[in-house]
């Protein structure tokens, strides 16, 4: 136990990937088999990450659970894990989104050695972005993620599956090309990766010193732009999300719960672990830039998702929607460091990716769960449904309402705290972005109206292509979801109390 | 005296090379016998002293010294730094695993490995490992290119005789004239700069640790760097005098291949390294700038060309231009960062290299093309080699926890300390580089398999998979645990930052 306690991040961190290395050896015919040792191996950090969340002590500034190896040392960097609460909400959410993810995956029959492999591997690169306090460190599981994405799109996916993977990978890495080179600005200019050290010394850089013979305001006004648009395509904001809806209408049902869960929640990590520390006077100067895009993401996103007829692209589009209010709160952040207005922002933005990814990753699934029987994501051919799967649409309405935002449940909390912590920092972006939430509204309720009411489309009622019921194993994976969507909505207090102090110590 | 390991590993693949010649050509398992057991032997002994290397004292070890022409100061004189180590193992490796593929079996249908004449293939194989091993460990001039010659040579021969019909005439006449005009103007510098460290010592040497404190003069050393440089260089494929390479490595057969982009690529690398910018450090510092242009083209021009190849051989062929560019903009910093970066992407490009020549060449041996739009679906035939060369691929694309980026990133860094631009526009390449190997991962290995291969495709031998697994290891451990060779290597970059007065 005593090991387990010193060397619980990289616990979390490896187990995945040497569970995936074991299952390397498994025989590759028991699909059986393979399905519940993943499984089994997933359950493994979701444990560790719920000892964490107790042993956790909010009230104690600083990084916890540090834990340093040495990685690279010619270069200065060393795999220096640790966590505070922003980090920790989002391991727990990592850990709790891969098991289930896994569970929804038992349907897959096709080479699932494979697929069980890359999607362990994948928790190990989310993981350590969460976990890392070494920008280098922070880079490689940025970059390892990607990969075992690209192969489960491109794989696994559906028709289009080539072009949508190849467009998310050069989009992300293509973004990922400045933050490599500002990295690497960096880590010549300071000599260490360290991000703690790194806090200190670049921000305490003087005014008037030169850096490679331009103005240290020179310097980091590009190498900030160079961080915010490599998180800006991940998260992703209005102008460059138009890779998310191609790789998540693409992508295997898992692969989407995935992507929308946890994977665009990097993205707005990084605005908060480098970008807010490391950047403050850029985030203050540019606060109003990034926040026109944000309520851009939030509007359009809004209309985009009305506008589709694709059942899945429509919840595609309301991650650009939802995920608009996490970089807005953040903007707020940026520009009124340590008002309260601006912890009450970021405390919802940071709920609001923690509530985003339990909403998303359960709308994703339940399109699953229809696609898979009806083999179509069109909306006009579905209708009435209801009346065929009321515990489907039950479930359906549920996730549906949490992602507009109803009170009771966890969406309403985040936004909520979002807009009142924006609207004295930046009214009129808040104001606009209002009516982005009103679409909200208009296309949650437009998904649910095509698929479960109206009159009855015939074809699913009879014969070979009667719609069957979600089953018991699909209800198991909506489970938790729904039960947190309901806890954080009744009672948010158990999860908000570690975001808030971890917010306020944050603007320290 | 210490056992003399580095002339037994020297002297091992001649050995087993003139044992080879004395075998019935028509035994042909018996030749691939003993040239696998010299290749393993070769490698365990370089595997041994890369782990005995001292680190903590640096340095060059395992020196021997022997008489050899002692009127003109010549010596046989061995020894390895941290730079050179590295690459001691790689050949033994590369070796290894070049024999692994070359086996083949004499199934008519299959057409894998080398079933004309294997006798003498190995043989002619082992006499260039021998010049690549005496390359990499000589401490006297003179044998570093004695053994440089050795190495170029027998290429042409197996181009010549076991290369890919169409091109091979055209190609191995390039190649060699290349190299020998390349090494012949190296020569005149050698020989400079051998006379001139007469003049000034006294003492008629070669010895290049005695050289190195010739005090050349700053204008002679303006003047012969670049020949010296260059003319080495040229193997090493810098832009412009690259393109002998991709024409090589497409004639050459599959073993030959990774031979070539693998270790005769890092020869070049390595002798423009040793003697150009060691012993003449001021010239190198003076030349700097047009180094680092030619290298910065070579990355991103080769990466582009490499994009727009449809034959799958030539795109690595212009990928190993793109990567050896690298190498050598790690050189033109010449600065710490920069040459640590630069010899562990030797040593990364070196086996993802052959990984990538071995993967081609068992395509090519059972379909017959290497025309990327008539290939697909070989992941359902071949998945072993599919993942090799997607895990190779990563490599390329400088993909954290792999080599590629363990080696690239530091080359970065250093071309950051001399001219930012320079590494924002070669950073260009790396995603140029991902664009390709995905885009003909894709092509190759997933999709549809034409028709005309359906039934025809066998899987790769038992050999050829240990040959890939041995290659991927290699990779994901220097990607993971880098401390497997940086300190190693930093030791050896510690010595010519020495040369180059603390730069």
């Amino acid at each position: 136990m005593n090991f387990v306690e010193s060397h619980l991040l990289s616990l979390i961190l490896f187990f995945p990937a040497i569970a995936a290395v074991v299952i390397l050896f498994l025989p590759s015919n028991n699909n059986k088999l393979l399905r519940w040792f993943a499984l089994g191996a997933s359950l493994v950090p979701l444990v560790l990450s719920l000892i964490a969340w107790f042993r956790f002590q909010p009230s104690q500034p600083g990084f916890q659970f540090e834990e340093t190896y040495v990685w690279y040392e010619a270069i200065g960097s060393s795999l220096h894990l640790g966590v505070d609460g922003l980090s920790l909400t989002m391991v727990l959410l990592t850990t709790l989104l891969t098991p289930l993810s896994i569970l929804a995956s038992f349907n897959i029959n096709d080479r699932v050695k494979a697929y069980m492999m890359l999607f362990l591997f994948l928790e190990t690169g989310m993981l350590g972005v969460f976990l890392a306090l070494d920008l280098l460190i922070f880079f490689v599981f940025w970059e390892v993620g990607l990969v075992p994405m690209y192969f489960l799109i491109n794989q696994w996916g559906s028709e289009n599956r080539n072009y949508a993977s190849l467009k998310f990978m050069i989009y992300t890495m293509g973004g990922s090309l400045g933050l490599l080179l500002a990295i690497q600005m960096l880590g010549v200019l300071f000599g260490t990766y360290d991000l703690i050290t790194l806090y200190q010394r670049w921000t305490s850089l003087g005014a008037e010193a030169t850096l490679l013979g331009m103005s240290v305001q020179t310097v980091k006004t590009i190498a900030f732009w160079a961080f915010a648009i490599a998180f800006a395509i991940k998260v992703p904001v209005w102008p460059f999300h138009t890779w998310l809806p191609d790789a998540h209408t693409e992508a295997p049902t898992a692969g989407s719960m995935i992507l929308a869960g946890v994977l665009l929640k990097l993205g707005a990590y990084g605005f908060l672990r480098l970008i807010l520390p490391l950047y403050p006077g850029e985030a203050r100067i540019f606060a109003g830039a990034l926040a026109l895009l944000a309520t851009a993401a939030i509007v359009f996103g809004a209309f985009g998702s009305f506008a589709q007829t694709d059942f899945k692209r429509l919840v595609a589009y309301s991650s650009v929607n939802h995920m608009g209010f996490v970089v807005l709160g953040i903007a707020a952040a940026g520009l009124a460091s340590g008002t309260t207005d601006a912890t009450i922002a970021l405390n919802g933005a940071v709920l609001q990716m923690f509530n985003h990814g339990l909403s998303a990753a359960g709308m994703f699934f339940l399109v699953g769960v229809i696609y898979e029987r009806t083999h179509t994501r069109n909306l006009d051919e579905f209708g009435g449904l209801f009346s065929l799967v009321p515990v489907y649409g039950g479930i359906l309405i549920f996730t549906s309402m949490a992602s507009l935002g109803l009170p009771g449940l966890n969406g309403f909390i985040s936004e909520f705290l979002v807009v009142r912590g924006t609207w004295p920092i930046l009214t009129a972006y808040t104001a606009i972005s209002m009516l982005g939430l009103l679409f909200t509204g208009a296309y949650i309720l437009k998904g649910i109206r095509k698929v479960l009411h109206g009159p009855l489309n015939e074809h699913w009622a009879h014969g070979e292509h009667k719609l069957t019921e979600i089953n018991t194993r699909e209800i198991l994976v909506m489970t938790p979801l729904m039960f947190l969507i309901l806890w954080i909505g009744i009672y948010p207090a158990w999860i908000l109390d570690v975001i808030n102090k971890a917010v306020v110590m944050f603007f320290q | 005296m210490n056992f003399p390991v580095l002339s037994i590993i020297t002297f091992t693949p001649l050995v087993a090379a003139l044992i080879m010649l004395m075998i019935p050509a028509h035994r042909k398992n018996e030749v691939r016998a003993i040239a696998l057991i010299s290749a393993i032997f070769a490698l365990s002994l370089s595997a041994w002293v890369y782990f005995t290397y001292d680190q903590a004292a640096g340095g060059y070890q395992f020196i021997e010294k022997y008489d050899w022409l002692p009127a003109l100061g010549i010596n046989l004189y061995f020894g390895v730094d941290g730079m050179s180590t590295p690459l001691v193992l790689l050949t033994g490796v590369v070796m290894f695993t070049g024999v692994l593929i070359s086996w083949g079996d004499d199934d008519k249908h299959v057409m894998s490995g080398i079933q004309d004449r294997p006798r003498e293939f190995f043989a002619f194989l082992f006499i260039l490992a021998w010049g690549v091993f005496g390359v990499f460990v000589s401490l006297d001039l003179f044998m570093l290119f004695f053994f440089y010659e050795i190495a170029v040579f027998p290429m042409y021969l197996l181009i010549v005789i076991w290369g890919w019909a169409v091109t091979r005439e055209y190609a191995a006449m390039k190649l060699t004239l290349y190299l020998f005009i390349g090494s012949v103007i190296s020569l005149v510098g050698v020989l400079a700069m051998y006379i001139v460290q007469y003049q000034n010592t006294g003492v008629l040497s070669f010895d290049m640790l005695h050289m190195e404190g010739a005090g050349f003069s700053q204008t002679f050393q303006n003047i012969w760097f670049l020949p010296v440089f260059l003319g080495f260089a040229v193997l090493g494929g810098i832009w412009p005098f690259h393109n002998w390479s991709p024409d090589g490595h497409v004639a050459a057969p599959t073993a030959v291949s990774m031979f070539h982009a693998g270790v005769l690529m890092k020869l070049g690398a390595f002798a423009a390294l040793r003697v150009g910018i060691m012993l003449l450090p001021d010239g190198a510092k003076y030349w700097q700038w047009l180094i680092m242009f030619f290298a910065g083209v070579a990355v991103v021009y080769g990466a582009y060309i490499a994009f727009v190849q449809t034959d799958f051989k030539y795109m690595v062929g212009f990928s190993s231009v793109s990567h050896m560019g690298l190498v050598m903009l790690g050189f033109s910093t010449l600065n710490r960062e920069g040459l640590l970066g630069s010899g562990l992407q030797m040593f990364s490009h070196g086996v993802m290299t052959a990984l990538f020549f071995a993967v081609v060449g068992m395509i090519y041996d059972r379909a017959h093309t290497r025309q990327i739009p008539e290939l697909g679906g070989m992941i359902k035939v071949m998945p072993f080699a599919a993942i090799g060369f997607i895990i190779g691929g990563l490599v390329s694309m400088g993909m954290p926890s792999f080599s590629g980026f363990v080696a690239e990133f530091p080359i970065f860094l250093g071309v950051w300390k001399e001219q930012w631009f320079v590494a924002v526009i070669a950073s260009i390449s790396i995603i140029i580089t991902a664009a390709y190997i995905l885009l003909n991962v894709r092509k190759v290995f997933f999709g549809q398999m034409p028709e005309k291969f359906e039934g025809h495709i066998t899987n790769i031998t038992a050999f050829d998979k240990v040959a890939i697994t041995t290659l991927c290891l290699f990779m994901i451990l220097l990607g993971i645990y880098p401390n497997f060779m940086v300190p190693m290597v930093d030791k050896g970059v510690e010595n010519i930052l020495r040369l180059l007065g603390g730069l």
